[in-house]
């Protein structure tokens, strides 16, 4: 299977024909999907639209019925059948992952959450994944947490802490799924600062999100779901233009 | 007016105290039993989506958590030798008590298991773990703190069933007690005695999980 052309060469991510059904309900209908290396993507959409769900397919969290999912240049799946699970989680590790409600791994300190990856995934030594910690805490603003329980920090200082945790696997990309929806809204904005400051060291990223300005600010490109289907996908300049399609136009005129 | 003779209490101190020693024996090879086999079949009933692993672990706690001990004891000890397989009493024992008791163990620890959140699960794999190691780093230590209190329950049931071991021969302490009163015909005083060995067990096992819980609720672990 993996000796197939691969879909995209110099793409990080690229979904070729991904079908995915729940139950009978279809959930992603057709969706072509292809992101540069560096390339920041937003995808934005009416709740239910599926972007979730798509972010899923692109680190094997869900699996497409029909379609082809290739990131980091290795096939993850192909209709309907994923990565045997050990190279399966070998390739997660260079994707990152951050969910809308943090899942910081409860019983673990805030350092032993960001060590946990490279010392029982990579098996780093416990002193240089230490180090490594306590650097991508300072990078997000939390230097002084190290020793906190995840229970103790605000919802901002979680999803900061998330982030460092995803970053200490050294990943190629990154999935943000709604990062901000969870947060008081005087929480948003330091977690958005630590997003800006990964796009500018020039990683790639698929962000969804409900901050239309952010996206505006940070996406190279944004694409717009509806019902299952990417339905619009350009600059923010023309997806907020007025020469963006009518149903991009009627979302956005509901969340603006 | 009541009148309390305890010395045949007294004067047999020693053998009830041998029958409590065989008692902690078996009941704790049972404990030790009931735990792992109660782990493997608790796991084993998670995924719905594995048939056959899930068929045979709810099969096992259908039949085993179904049926009264003293019916699955007599089938060890009097049942089993019918195909030839006859096993010592104290394995009978061993092995009535555990296996009961691991069917219940294994619904604790299912559902601690499955109360810890979803999302947990998913971050771990999203960093690149497999499942076992998610397990055993993630999802096991979580699902501890909320097994400790109901298993605790699990094992004074356990100590408390196990005077029905006496039945299959073994000289527990309830066995001890009987050979006794059958000798002073002091059956209260002999009763009260063996009721109140019964009762230091449970309260040790009690404080020994309560102590274990705190230490955990001091790591910050809840
Ligand atoms: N595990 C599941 N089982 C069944 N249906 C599901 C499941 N997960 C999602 N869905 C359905 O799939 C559809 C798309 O869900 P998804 O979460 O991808 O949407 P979304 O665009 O992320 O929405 P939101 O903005 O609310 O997060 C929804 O109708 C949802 O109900
Ligand atoms: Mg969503």
């Amino acid at each position: 299977m993996m000796t197939q052309p691969k879909a995209s060469a110099g793409a990080l991510i690229s979904t070729i024909g991904l079908f995915k059904y729940f139950g009978d309900t279809l959930i992603l209908d057709d969706i072509n999907l292809t992101v540069q290396r560096g390339e920041v993507v937003v995808l934005i959409g009416p709740s239910g639209s599926g972007k979730s769900t798509l972010l899923r397919c692109c680190n094997g969290l869900e699996i497409a019925q029909k379609g082809i999912v290739e990131i980091c240049g290795e096939r993850l799946s192909q209709q309907g059948q994923l990565l045997p699970e050990r190279q399966l989680d070998a390739l997660r590790t260079r994707a990152g992952m951050v969910f809308q409600s943090f899942n910081l791994f409860a019983h673990l300190k805030v350092i032993d959450n960001i060590t946990i990856g490279p010392r029982k995934v990579l098996e780093q030594h416990a002193e240089e994944s230490r180090r490594l910690g306590l650097e991508l805490l300072d990078k997000v603003g939390l230097a002084d947490k190290a020793d906190a329980m995840p229970g103790n920090l605000s919802g901002g200082q979680k999803q900061r802490v998330a982030i460092a945790r995803a970053l200490a696997m050294r990943p190629e990309l990154m999935l943000f799924d709604e990062p901000t929806s969870a947060l008081d809204p005087e929480l948003v904005g330091e977690v958005l600062q630590v997003i800006r400051l990964l796009a500018a060291e020039g990683m790639t990223m698929i962000i969804v999100t409900h901050e239309m300005n952010f996206a505006r600010e940070i996406a190279d490109r944004i694409i717009v779901m509806d019902r299952g289907r990417i339905v619009d996908s350009g600059t923010p300049e023309m997806i907020f233009g007025s020469e963006a399609n009518p149903r991009t136009r009627s979302f956005l005129a509901k969340v603006l | 007016m009541i009148d309390f003779d305890f010395s045949p209490v007294i004067e047999n101190f020693g053998s009830l105290m041998h029958g409590t020693l065989i008692t902690v024996e078996v009941v704790a090879v049972s404990m030790i039993l009931s735990c792992t086999l109660g782990l493997l079949v608790g796991i084993g009933r998670l995924d719905t989506s594995r048939r056959l692993l899930y068929g045979i672990c709810s099969f096992y706690v259908f039949i085993f958590r179904g049926t009264p001990l003293l019916v699955q004891l007599f089938i060890w000890y009097y049942g089993l030798p019918q195909f030839g397989i006859s096993l010592p009493s104290f394995l009978c024992g061993v092995i009535g008590l555990g296996l009961y008791s691991a069917s219940y163990v294994s619904e604790i620890v299912r559902g601690a298991l499955q109360s810890v959140d979803k999302g947990q699960h998913e971050a771990a794999r999203a960093i690149g773990m497999s499942r076992r190691v998610t397990m055993r780093l993630i999802i096991v230590p979580q699902a501890i703190v909320r097994i400790i209190p109901p298993l605790g329950n699990e094992f004074i049931s356990l100590i408390k069933n196990s005077a029905l071991i006496s039945l299959v021969t073994i000289h527990d302490i309830m066995h001890e007690g009987q050979q006794i009163i059958s000798v002073s015909y002091r059956s209260l005083e002999v009763y009260l005695a063996i009721g109140a060995v019964y009762l230091v067990l449970t309260w040790s096992v009690s404080r020994l999980l309560r102590t274990f819980e705190n230490r955990l609720h001091t790591k910050g672990i809840q």
